[in-house]
């Protein structure tokens, strides 16, 4: 088997080129087409005419683009910080030995393994007015009890930020605890040497130190508020009225229901270069470490 | 300065014993260090007197005080890790100033202890720089400097050299030892490393298996080790040592051959089994066949610069002989070796201990 091996000329340069072959027409192509067609009046069919930002201007001066883009921005300040918040929360309770922590790790992972159209899904329920928890409530007796964030329309925004910090907090917490596990166990030391409490010794000292497992949190949230659209089609489809719209949902209803290429592409690169903008920072200061 | 107590300490984990009824009485100002392999639970001990770990039973007293039960941070202690433990994210000035802020000391106070301590361990330039920028060594004097401005009068070491490359080891052990004539605060010091211990203590722990096998002055326990362990554990190269057996009138049987011990002096004498223990500056090179003498034959040399060592085949052993560069340049292959009595040490073979 091992001479079988070393006799075939196995050449990695040929499996890499391949691969980036196909990185770049379908992936990188997409791009550059998605950017052509965003400068263009096509609509169903595609059209090579250059209309110069038409579509540019046209997506910001649309209402629900604004909205979606509000949107996102409220989503993922609160998603975001609440997941880290939560997931370091939960972290910091495994790291104090809690008993049962396997068994705590495996519960408040488990979100992750279900799909965000099931978390959606159930979430909706949940908050339904009329069949979840406002019913259930009512239903033993407290008759004036309330909770219809998923129906109105200035708060339904926040039962999504809800559904998701369920859903994600877990893979926070474990990512965090990895971090955690690994700090050197004469750091601990020190700090109880110093007589150090311990809310300082995590804020001021262990967490601090720890940036780029934070940092690629939050890296990872961010992508997740971005491409966000499935939670939003499985809880709200983007209602009551446009009060949850996001981007990747405008963009996809656009392109499929609307049939307007050109609008459709115009805010996908929009989000592209919105994507790019919040990213740059993490990797410059990636860039600038290794230096 | 402070003088530190353990009594009776026993703590086992999981069925080991790592610390087996350990006793220590230290003087204020004295520099102890504890010496041992790895395992033999010195890093734990210091954790015990640090309060970082619990212990099953005993006392740990600073200044008859038992401090057993309290926090570390309340048993007024500085310590310095061998991973140095540096604040990750804080300047050298912040890890410096970090535990007098938490312990609400006046700003003024913990300016001037900071300069106080960055000009004592000339710390100065690198004061706004971050753990990260700084070599092994400087993490090290930042180590220090933090123990140091607890202004605390114990001051405990965990094997705070080991990371350290052997040339700068041997710079901040020499400074170390200027640090402790200066401060004259008691430090503890743990390490594996027997020339650290000799060079800096006033006084040694030799630790075996939980145990204090000696706690005496480093000349002491090179010269007269009080057990076959410190024996073999304490200088390179390590004691010769001779299975035979003490026939109770002033002679040491082995195999045929019979050397007298009246010359050495006995505090356990006794007869039976025993372990003749020699160093290797103690054996003389005599011509072969003179009187108490042990015929042996060369089997190499090793040129260590400033002196040699000549090893010899001698009773079954091979033993090693200190000698001189020249001498060793023209050692002749056959021998005699005589053994200076008055400065070699007997062990029972059953009990180990020094006789």
């Amino acid at each position: 088997m091992r001479t079988w091996l070393h006799r075939q000329t196995f050449r990695p340069d040929i499996t890499v080129v391949v691969f980036f072959g196909v990185v770049a027409v379908f992936f990188y192509g997409s791009i550059l087409w998605t950017g052509y067609m965003s400068l263009t009046r096509s609509t169903l069919i595609p059209n090579y005419n250059f209309a110069g930002f038409d579509q540019y201007i046209r997506l910001f001066t649309n209402q629900r683009w604004l909205v979606s883009c509000l949107n996102m921005v409220i989503f993922g300040v609160l998603y975001i910080v609440g997941t880290l918040a939560f997931g370091t929360l939960l972290s910091v309770f495994a790291d104090r030995r809690i008993r049962a922590e396997s068994l705590f790790r495996t519960i408040f992972l488990y979100p992750l393994a279900v799909s965000l159209i099931v978390t959606g899904l159930s979430w909706r329920w949940v908050l339904d007015p009329v069949n979840g928890l406002q019913g259930l409530v009512r239903g033993m007796g407290w008759e004036s009890f309330t909770f219809d964030w998923l129906t109105d329309p200035d708060r339904a925004i926040y039962t999504l930020v809800i559904a998701g910090i369920w859903h994600s907090a877990g893979l926070i917490m474990v990512i965090i605890l990895a971090g955690l596990r690994g700090v050197d166990d004469d750091l601990w030391k020190a700090i109880r040497m110093e007589g150090i409490p311990l809310w300082r010794a995590y804020l001021q000292v262990i967490f601090p130190g720890m940036r780029p497992v934070v940092t690629s949190c939050v890296v990872l949230l961010m992508s997740d508020v971005i491409r966000g659209y499935d939670l939003v089609i499985a809880m709200t489809k983007g209602g009551p009225g446009i009060a949850t719209e996001m981007p990747a949902k405008f963009a996809v209803d656009y392109y499929f229901a609307r049939v307007n290429l050109g609008l459709a592409s115009a805010a996908s690169i929009s989000m592209l270069v919105l994507s790019l903008l919040l990213l740059a920072p993490y990797f410059y200061s990636e860039f600038r470490r290794r230096m | 300065m402070s003088s530190v107590s353990i009594r009776k300490i026993r703590k086992s984990f999981a069925g080991l014993t790592v610390l087996d009824s350990v006793d220590m009485e230290i003087a204020p100002g004295e520099f102890i260090v504890i010496l041992g392999p790895s395992g033999c639970g010195k890093s734990t001990l210091l954790n015990v007197i640090a309060g970082l770990d619990d212990c099953d039973s005993g006392q740990i007293v600073i200044d008859a005080v038992d401090v057993s039960g309290l926090e570390p941070s309340q048993r007024g202690l500085a310590m310095v890790f061998q991973s140095y433990a540096l604040f990750p994210a804080m300047t050298v000035r912040r890890n410096l100033s970090f535990g007098m802020e938490v312990a609400g000391t006046p700003k003024a106070t913990i300016v001037q202890k900071v300069d106080w301590v960055a000009k004592l361990l000339q710390i100065e330039a690198l004061l706004d720089r971050k753990p990260s920028q700084l070599s092994g060594g400087q993490r090290q004097r930042v180590a220090i400097g933090r123990a140091l401005v607890r202004s605390s009068s114990i001051c405990l070491f965990d094997e705070p050299l080991s990371n350290l490359d052997a040339k700068l080891r041997a710079e901040t052990r020499v400074e170390l030892k200027q640090l402790h004539e200066t401060l004259k605060s008691t430090m503890i010091y743990v390490t594996h490393d027997q020339i650290e211990a000799m060079t800096m203590a006033d006084r040694v722990a030799v630790m075996h298996k939980g145990r204090v096998e000696q706690f005496a002055h480093p000349q002491s326990i090179y010269e007269k080790p009080a057990s076959l362990f410190v024996a073999g554990f304490v200088g390179s190269p390590a004691m010769n040592l001779l299975e035979g057996s003490l026939d109770g009138t002033g002679c040491f049987l082995v195999g045929l051959r019979s050397i007298s011990s009246s010359a050495y002096p006995f505090e356990n004498p006794s007869a039976g089994e025993a372990v003749l223990g020699i160093r290797c500056e103690d054996i003389g090179i005599v011509e072969p066949g003179s009187p108490d003498s042990i015929p042996a034959q060369l089997a190499f040399t090793e040129l260590l610069g400033a002196d040699a060592l000549g090893w010899f085949d001698c009773l079954g052993k091979r033993m090693s002989v200190r000698l001189g560069v020249d001498a060793a340049r023209s050692m002749a292959k056959e021998v005699g070796l005589r053994f200076d009595m008055a400065k070699a040490s007997f062990f029972s073979a059953a009990t180990e201990r020094r006789l």
